[in-house]
């Protein structure tokens, strides 16, 4: 007689009426394969655990803000923000789509130049310029965003020498009226300082002042914060005017928009709670077009846009290494992705799916990473099938972030695989090993 | 040996009422095959090879699932060892 599928033996404590700690019910929702590639080839050919990248959402996505833009300003242009993913076959899927650089520092900035980006289509940011750094970007016409009076001197200065102006603009921190306030970044506008760098830009004869640029943070849900920042910026360009008759070129509003991710603790889901590219497009634009800016001289609008383009397009593939009970009981599940490689589990709740769910028996489980360590803890609550070692889990909207901040830390960092508009696959970053890291280390002498 | 509180009521669904403390629980076809096992008094031993016979799992998985399983009966007191 052929015998039984095994499913491992459970109980469940029915409770009814309100929701548990583990929040409001959610669906399971099952993905097993990834733009038509099934979960379990991907994890065959390429290992567990493994990133994928489907190039499909992430021109998708580029394509649904850029129509929610230029369909309500007249002259936009994104710049892909390199920190949030800078490998370059991330990078030049935007620059194909048309995107410019915003780098943050001379590793992003030659990663920009490598990627055949134009300088006069780099965007440097950033507090940690140096002298050399900035020679190179005046060198190759980029656009200079300046963080703080000693950077100004120093580029006044650098520009002298070379006798050749710099393109710059200033970064505004200002109150939006969301919190926390980022007043760690560059002119601060209530207090005047961003008016008096201005004046000292305006008054410089090797400073080309051609932009105002502001960032007023991350995952920012409320597109009225946008709608506030955008009228200051568009206060200035006014100010500018009637005292220089001088025309800024554009103006940079800097990233933020929310992804779909849910905040850790949020009662709303993420794809609840995140605005739209529309309303965003919507409260920066009218602000633009409502503003005292003559409507002939509306300036470029920029956008460093950055986690809501490619968080969607991210997934973590990733298999049970154990189940556990912890003493009171509760269960615990191991998986072989740890918060090294997935930073962004400290704030956001992932979407975590199986890749099958056969019946209906379901089980709160807390996940954990492999790491040797009590921080490592991936979904502190979630509702998941029964599941057993070997099981593959699909870790959604990982895109931002994690394959930039990633940690090597007791293990190796995995491959990561794009799979392109036709559905084949390539290996984009290949999986460290013990020599990629041991290359790095030198031994001295007497202890060879 | 695992003895199941004599008054829990189970049904052939695999609906579980505890009138002591007014819980009530559920349980997938093969935890209730084994809730059943137990009631009609048979060793762990006995449950083992039992399960083993009719589904596709070998010992030692079986046994960490088994275990598992028991220690959440003896957690929710619908179960203990005598
Ligand atoms: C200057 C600047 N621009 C753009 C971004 C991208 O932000 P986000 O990923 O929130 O869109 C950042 C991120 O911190 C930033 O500092």
């Amino acid at each position: 007689m052929e015998k039984l599928k095994f499913e491992r033996p459970f109980i469940k404590k029915i409770t009814t009426g309100l929701p548990a700690k583990f929040g409001m019910k959610n669906r399971i929702e099952v993905v097993n394969n990834i733009d038509g590639l099934p979960v379990e080839e991907l994890m065959n050919d390429y290992g567990s655990p493994v990133f994928v990248i489907s190039e499909r959402t992430l021109r998708q996505t580029i394509s649904e803000a850029r129509l929610a833009f230029s369909t309500r300003y007249p002259l936009v242009q994104f710049a892909w923000s390199y920190k949030t993913n800078y490998l370059d076959a991330v990078c030049r899927v935007f620059h194909q789509e048309g995107s410019w650089a915003e780098v943050v520092s001379i590793f992003e900035y030659k990663k920009a130049l490598q990627n055949g980006v134009p300088g006069a289509q780099i965007i440097f940011n950033g507090p940690d310029k140096s002298a050399e750094d900035l020679e190179l970007a005046i060198n190759n016409n980029s656009l200079i965003h300046i963080d703080h009076f000693d950077e100004l001197y120093m580029l006044a200065e650098l520009s002298k020498k070379t006798q050749k102006k710099s393109k710059v603009a200033i970064r505004v921190n200002m109150d939006t009226g969301i919190y926390p306030q980022w007043d760690r970044f560059g002119f601060n506008y209530e207090n005047g300082e961003a008016w008096e760098a201005l004046n000292r830009i305006l008054l410089n004869q090797h400073l080309d002042l051609v932009g105002l640029h502001t960032h007023i943070g991350t995952y920012i849900t409320s597109p009225s914060a946008y709608r506030t920042a955008a009228s200051k910026l568009a206060n200035l360009v006014v100010e500018i005017r009637n005292k220089y008759n001088h025309a800024i070129q554009y103006i940079d509003m800097g990233g933020g928009f929310a992804s779909q991710n849910t905040l850790r603790g949020s009662y709303l889901q993420g794809y609840d709670a995140a605005p739209s590219f529309d309303e965003y497009a919507d409260a920066i634009s009218s602000a633009l077009i409502n503003s005292a800016i003559r409507p002939d001289s509306l300036p470029l609008l920029i956008l460093e846009t950055g986690r809501a383009l490619v968080d969607n397009a991210g997934y973590l593939l990733t298999s049970v290494l154990a189940n556990k009970r912890l003493a009171d009981g509760r269960r615990a599940t191991i998986i072989d992705a740890g918060v090294n490689i997935l930073f962004t589990s400290f704030w956001y709740d992932h979407t975590i799916s199986p890749t099958r769910f056969d019946n209906d028996h379901t089980e709160e489980t807390t996940i954990y990473g492999p790491l040797c360590m009590n921080i490592d803890c991936i979904r502190p609550a979630i509702v998941l099938p029964l599941l057993k070692k070997g099981d593959r889990l699909v870790v959604q909207r990982v895109g931002a972030y994690n394959m930039t901040q990633w940690l090597q830390f007791i293990t190796m960092r995995p491959n990561i695989v794009l799979i392109d508009t036709h559905g084949k696959t390539h290996l984009i970053r290949k999986g460290e090993t013990v020599e990629t890291i041991k290359q790095q280390e030198q031994l001295p002498k007497h202890l060879e | 040996m695992l003895k199941l509180n004599k008054n829990i009521a189970i049904s052939d669904t695999g609906y579980v009422f505890d009138p002591s403390i007014g819980e009530s629980y559920t349980l997938n076809p093969i935890g209730l095959e084994i809730v059943e096992l137990l009631k009609a008094n048979k060793t762990d031993n006995e449950i083992k090879s039992i399960i083993l016979e009719r589904y596709d799992v070998d010992d030692a998985t079986f046994e960490r699932y088994y275990i598992d399983f028991t220690g959440m009966l003896k957690n929710y007191q619908l179960a203990k060892d005598e």
